[in-house]
Formats: C-alpha cells, sequence, structure tokens
C-alpha cells in the first residue's frame, strides 16, 4: 500500500509534532497545522518570519548564539529544550530536532526543524534542576558554617609581648570540613605570657567540640598554675572526666610558659604526645627543641607529661606544627618527614623571624598540595633582633 | 591560537562572540586566507583555550577580554591589524581600541550590539527578565542536552559531515563559564565608549538579526564616527555561516589597504 501525495501532505500537516522548513539562515518556508495551531496563527502570518521570534526572548538568544550555528556547522541538531511562545502568551516547552538539506557541493539549502512537545519532561527537568540548586545551597551553607565554626576555634589574634614577634598559619585540607588543630599566644600577667598548640583526635563537629573545650581548658588552668606540665594535667583530667569518657577523647599538645629575662625570653615548655619544636638559631643553625614526647593527653590512666626550659636570644625562632606537615604523603608509602626532611627544610631557612618561616611553612604546605590529608597549624615565635627594636 | 593565510598580508585578526569559538569563522577564513594573514582564537573560556587561565572575576567584565585582545596582538608583536569582532567581540574591540589604538589599522564590528538591554530612550530589544531567561534556557539544556552530550550525529546523507571533534566541540563550553561569559555580554552597556573608537570602522549588519536588529546597527554606525555600514541580506546573527560570501566580501573589501 502506497500513501498518496495528499496523505503526505496530510501526514505533514497533522504530525504529532510541530514541522518547520526554513531557509539556512532561519526564515521560515513552511510550518504544518500542528505547529501552526501551537502557535495560534495561521500558515501565511508564519512564513517569511525567522524562526527564533517564534521562541521566547532568551530562547532566542541562546538558539542564535548556539543552536543556529551548530546546526549549519554540523548539519544536525537533536535535544534542544526551548519554549515557543504562542499569539496569546502561552509557553510551549518544546524540543527541537532539526537537521540541514544541502546541494551537492556541501551548500545548505534548507533546515527541517521537527518539535516535540515537552511540557512533561520539562516540568520533571525543572524540579531535578531545583532539586540541584537545593542541595548546592544546602552544601553552601554547610561549609560556610564549618569555616565560620573554624575561625572561631583558632585566636582572632595573637597578642605577643614587647619584643617578640608571633605568627601562624592554619591550613585545612577540605573546605566543608572542621579541623582538629589549634593554637593561641595569650598574656598571664604583664611579664608572662602563655601558648600552645595541639592537635585533637578526629574531625568535624565532635572533634570542634573537643577544640573548644581543650583550648578554653589550657587558657583557664594556665591562671592558676605556674607549671606547663601541671596545665597538661589538668586538661588530661578534663578530658578523662565521665561526661566524657564515653568519647575516647584525647589530643597531643605543647604548653609553653615565656617569661621575659635580660636578654631574651625564657620559655618552658611541655609536651603530651606532640612532635617537638623547631628551634631556628639567630646564627643559622636548626634543631629540635630537646624534649621527650610524653604521652597523649586524656589517654592513659597516669600519663607522664616532660618539659623542658631553653633560651631565646634575638633572632632566635620557636616553631610549634602539627603532624598536618610531618604526616604529609609524598609518595605510595612515603611521608614528608620520614626521614628527616622538616628539620632540613628548617636548617635551609634558618636563621628567619616569625613572619618569615610561617610563610615558607604555608608555602611548603601548599607545594605537599593534595598529599596533606590532615589539618596543618604552624606557630612561630622570634625574638626581635637589637637593631629591630 | 590558529594562523592562517598568507604571511605577507595585512593580517586580519577574527573574534568569536558569545557562544561558540574560533571555528564558527571557519567558512569565512577560508575565503579570506588567499590574501590575507589571518589570527584566530578562542576566548579564555570558549573553545579549547586554557581552563587555568579562566579567571571569573577577570571575565565578568568586557574589558577583561578587551586586555586579552590587547595581549595577544603585543605578543605576537602584530602591527596594522584589521580587528574583526563578530557580536560581543565587536565592544571588545572597540574597548581594545579604545584603550590603546597603536597596533591597530582598522575595526569591522560584524552583527555588534553595544547594549542588548533597554535603557530609556534607547532599544536594545531585551530585558533584565529576558536574560534571565537566556540562563535559565543554557542550564535547561545543559541538563539535559550539553553534559550527556554523547554527540549523536544524526544520518544527514545530503549534509558532508564536518570532522568529528569539531562537532563534538563546538558551541559546547563548560557551563559555568559560559554563564559568567552570557552575563557579561548582555547586561554590558558599551554606548559610551563608541565614540571612543579613533580609527576607521566598518559595522556589518544583516537584514534580520533578532539579536541585533537594524536599528542597533544604526545607532551603532551614527556613534563611532567615520563608520561605514554594510548590510547582508542574510537572517540571523551569525552570517559567517549563513551568508559567507557576503560576510567575507564585506570585511575583505574592507581591510584591503587602499
Amino acid at each position: 500500500m502506497r500513501a498518496s501525495p495528499g496523505e503526505l501532505r496530510d501526514a505533514f500537516d497533522h504530525a504529532p509534532c510541530g514541522y518547520v522548513i526554513t531557509t539556512p539562515d532561519g526564515e521560515i518556508q513552511a510550518v504544518n497545522e500542528t505547529l501552526a495551531s501551537w502557535v495560534g496563527r495561521d500558515f501565511d502570518a508564519l512564513v517569511g518570519t525567522p524562526f527564533a521570534q517564534l521562541l521566547t526572548a532568551g530562547g532566542r538568544i541562546h538558539y542564535e548564539t548556539h543552536f543556529a550555528p551548530m546546526l549549519l556547522a554540523s548539519g544536525s541538531l537533536s535535544g534542544v529544550a526551548v519554549d515557543i511562545v504562542a499569539s496569546d502568551g502561552r509557553r510551549l516547552p518544546v524540543l527541537l530536532t532539526a537537521n540541514v538539506k544541502s546541494d551537492a557541493e556541501g551548500r545548505p539549502l534548507l533546515v527541517r526543524i521537527v518539535a516535540d512537545d515537552a511540557a512533561d519532561r520539562r516540568s520533571y527537568e525543572r524540579e531535578l534542576l531545583a532539586e540541584r540548586r537545593r542541595a548546592e545551597e544546602e552544601r553552601g551553607r554547610a561549609v560556610s558554617l564549618a569555616q565560620t565554626l573554624q575561625r572561631s576555634l583558632l585566636p582572632p589574634s595573637l597578642s605577643p609581648p614587647p619584643g617578640l614577634e608571633a605568627a601562624a598559619h592554619y591550613h585545612s585540607p577540605s573546605a566543608g570540613d572542621v579541623g582538629g588543630d589549634f593554637y593561641d599566644l595569650f598574656p598571664l600577667s604583664r611579664e608572662r605570657y602563655g601558648f600552645f598548640l595541639g592537635d585533637v583526635c578526629g574531625k568535624g563537629v565532635a572533634a570542634a567540640t573537643l577544640t573548644s573545650l581543650t583550648r578554653y581548658t589550657l587558657r583557664a588552668a594556665a591562671v592558676g598554675d605556674d607549671h606547663p606540665v601541671g596545665v597538661l594535667h589538668t586538661l588530661d583530667s578534663v578530658l578523662k572526666q565521665d561526661t566524657h569518657a564515653g568519647h575516647g577523647w584525647f589530643c597531643t599538645a605543647l604548653f609553653g610558659v615565656i617569661t621575659r629575662d635580660s636578654n631574651g625570653f625564657d620559655v618552658e615548655i611541655a609536651t603530651g604526645g606532640h612532635p617537638p619544636p623547631l628551634l631556628l638559631r639567630a646564627d643559622g643553625s636548626a634543631d629540635y627543641v630537646p624534649i621527650d614526647g610524653g604521652q597523649a593527653v586524656g589517654l592513659f590512666a597516669r600519663p607522664t607529661f616532660s618539659s623542658t626550659r631553653i633560651t631565646l636570644s634575638p633572632g632566635d625562632t620557636l616553631v610549634a606544627y602539627s603532624d598536618g606537615y610531618t604526616e604529609a604523603r609524598t609518595g605510595p608509602r612515603s611521608r614528608y618527614d620520614d626521614d628527616g626532611e622538616l628539620l632540613r627544610f628548617a636548617a635551609a631557612h634558618s636563621p628567619a623571624d616569625a613572619r618569615g618561616i610561617v610563610s615558607a611553612m604555608r608555602t611548603l604546605i601548599e607545594e605537599l598540595g593534595s598529599g596533606v590529608d590532615d589539618d596543618a597549624a604552624t606557630l612561630a615565635l622570634s625574638v626581635t633582633r637589637d637593631d629591630d627594636r | 591560537m590558529t594562523f592562517a593565510g598568507l604571511e605577507s598580508g595585512t593580517t586580519v585578526m577574527l573574534a568569536h562572540g558569545f557562544g561558540c569559538d574560533q571555528n564558527l569563522w571557519r567558512l569565512v577564513a577560508s575565503r579570506l586566507e588567499d590574501r590575507f594573514r589571518l589570527v584566530l582564537f578562542d576566548h579564555v573560556g570558549s573553545g579549547l583555550s586554557d581552563p587555568a587561565a579562566w579567571k571569573a572575576e577577570r571575565y565578568s567584565s568586557l574589558q577583561g577580554y578587551a586586555d586579552d585582545i590587547l595581549e595577544i596582538v603585543e605578543q605576537l608583536d602584530l602591527h596594522d591589524v584589521v580587528f574583526v569582532g563578530h557580536s560581543v567581540a565587536a565592544m571588545m574591540g572597540v574597548l581594545a581600541v579604545a584603550k590603546d589604538p597603536s597596533r591597530f589599522a582598522k575595526l569591522v564590528l560584524l552583527t555588534p550590539s553595544p547594549c542588548y538591554l533597554d535603557h530609556d530612550g534607547y532599544t536594545g530589544g531585551f530585558t533584565r527578565a529576558d536574560i534571565d531567561e537566556l540562563l535559565e534556557s543554557m542550564e535547561s539544556n545543559y541538563l539535559g542536552w550539553s553534559r550527556a552530550m554523547a554527540p549523536k550525529v544524526m544520518g544527514t546523507p545530503d549534509r558532508p559531515q564536518l570532522e568529528d571533534e569539531l562537532t563534538e566541540s563546538f558551541c559546547r563550553n563548560d557551563p559555568a563559564k559560559a554563564r559568567v561569559f552570557a552575563r557579561t555580554t548582555f547586561l554590558s552597556d558599551n554606548r559610551a565608549d563608541l565614540p571612543k573608537v579613533g580609527i576607521s570602522a566598518r559595522v556589518i549588519e544583516c537584514l534580520h538579526d533578532t539579536l541585533a536588529p537594524r536599528s542597533v546597527g544604526a545607532y551603532t554606525h551614527e556613534h563611532i564616527s567615520g563608520s561605514d555600514l554594510v548590510t547582508i541580506d542574510a537572517t540571523g546573527h551569525c552570517p559567517q555561516l549563513s551568508a559567507p560570501d557576503q560576510t567575507a566580501a564585506a570585511i575583505a573589501d574592507f581591510a584591503t589597504p587602499a
């Protein structure tokens, strides 16, 4: 059975989709009745007008800047979502499919465009889109909450005594998470200052709670206790109190007390399982502060914490840091400080003042890049040289 | 960056507008390359440009794109350049020439619009709501179409296909960057910059362009003193593809040194 020309014409006019024929540059040459009835205008009113004129203004820009050139360049187009505007202002979501008829030399002769009713699909897509936007907003809120929390856990500004310069940097590998490193430098009296830097177990909201508890416990304990080791014992007791026992909370921490002496500062440092600080001397040497590791705070029934006493002279710099630096991955089975790289790094930068070494540490952590999977904090204290005062 | 054409010819720099990339010039370039030295490039954020060069802040103003153009002519040490900017790139050309005309001889503005939005007394053709609608259209098409774009080249037996790679990448730019470019393009108002063009200029418009209607072509021509206006008998906004002969002729006729 063959279709007669009349039947073919009918198939064109009453196809279950809109049908448009345009010149290569988009002027309508013919439309079928389905499309004409969607638009609410008759054949004669549409022929001779630009096809893009049928679309919403926004869709028209998109069509003219993307789809029309793509169609001419590639010869076909499919799945283009646009809205046709009817004469009464109603919008009809359609999906366009089109191809180009060309002559033997490849010059385009005309364009055939089919428009499928896409109201259902479009509303589904709009829902998906709205859902995605909501998810993105949620994520943005979570990130900003985490960042606000993170900021609130770090001191707004360090308060060094006159003659001492302080600098610090905090690096968090993931923007959306709250990390577990903390530090502070604060006055205990006119002559004495306290500082600490540490790392609580875990990450996220639980770690943030623990960080907060640890910070304020250390600051409060230091008010009535002249001995850094005693301060760490107070923190240990607090972390082990009944209410928190179930949490298994612990941390590593350095706690120090700084006192001015005749030619610089006397520093007494206690450690609870934290990596020893670096000491960059004015003469360009560098070494670790000789201090035994001690035990992590909050983890053992009768922990031992050790302390040592050093003198910082003009040009000397003390650098505390967290294991985000030393443990940064540098290969499948290698960590940054596996064989003493951090000390070599310090030696290469010594002498340096607090700002200088923190800036170098910051560059270092950026260079370690994706190998850094924990927070990395550093706090440096340097004695101003006489000629800088 | 693509170089083509006659080494000794006048340098003609072809800059694409919002939407596609330098491949839009394909048919025009092949008609100009026997007489001119052609320089084609993709704006940062479009085509095959370096993704690392993208800075949303820089490309939130047309001046950022214009500064790139000045950098290109400087780094390549080009002189007496005939700059041809299509659509929004015409305004990039205006801004570049206004800032430093020293390396440019002539400016061709192909289907330009100094301002797409209507302002009191000026008809750009669009409202702010229309531009939001464009952004929405871009978004809904990226969702269903551009993103999962396994390039289905449908059977079009009567049309020889372009190379696959061109078809795959053409007009498919990074959605986030395209959004910024769309805003920059359609929310800019460069009417006040037109009189700053101090070099010879030609405005080329299409007879039926729903993006840059003839009133806008006339406005652009009137506000660049000494410019002339050529109207191509074509519909649409990209005559490089729909009327390559006339477009190339209008450029060549103007670019050829007297």
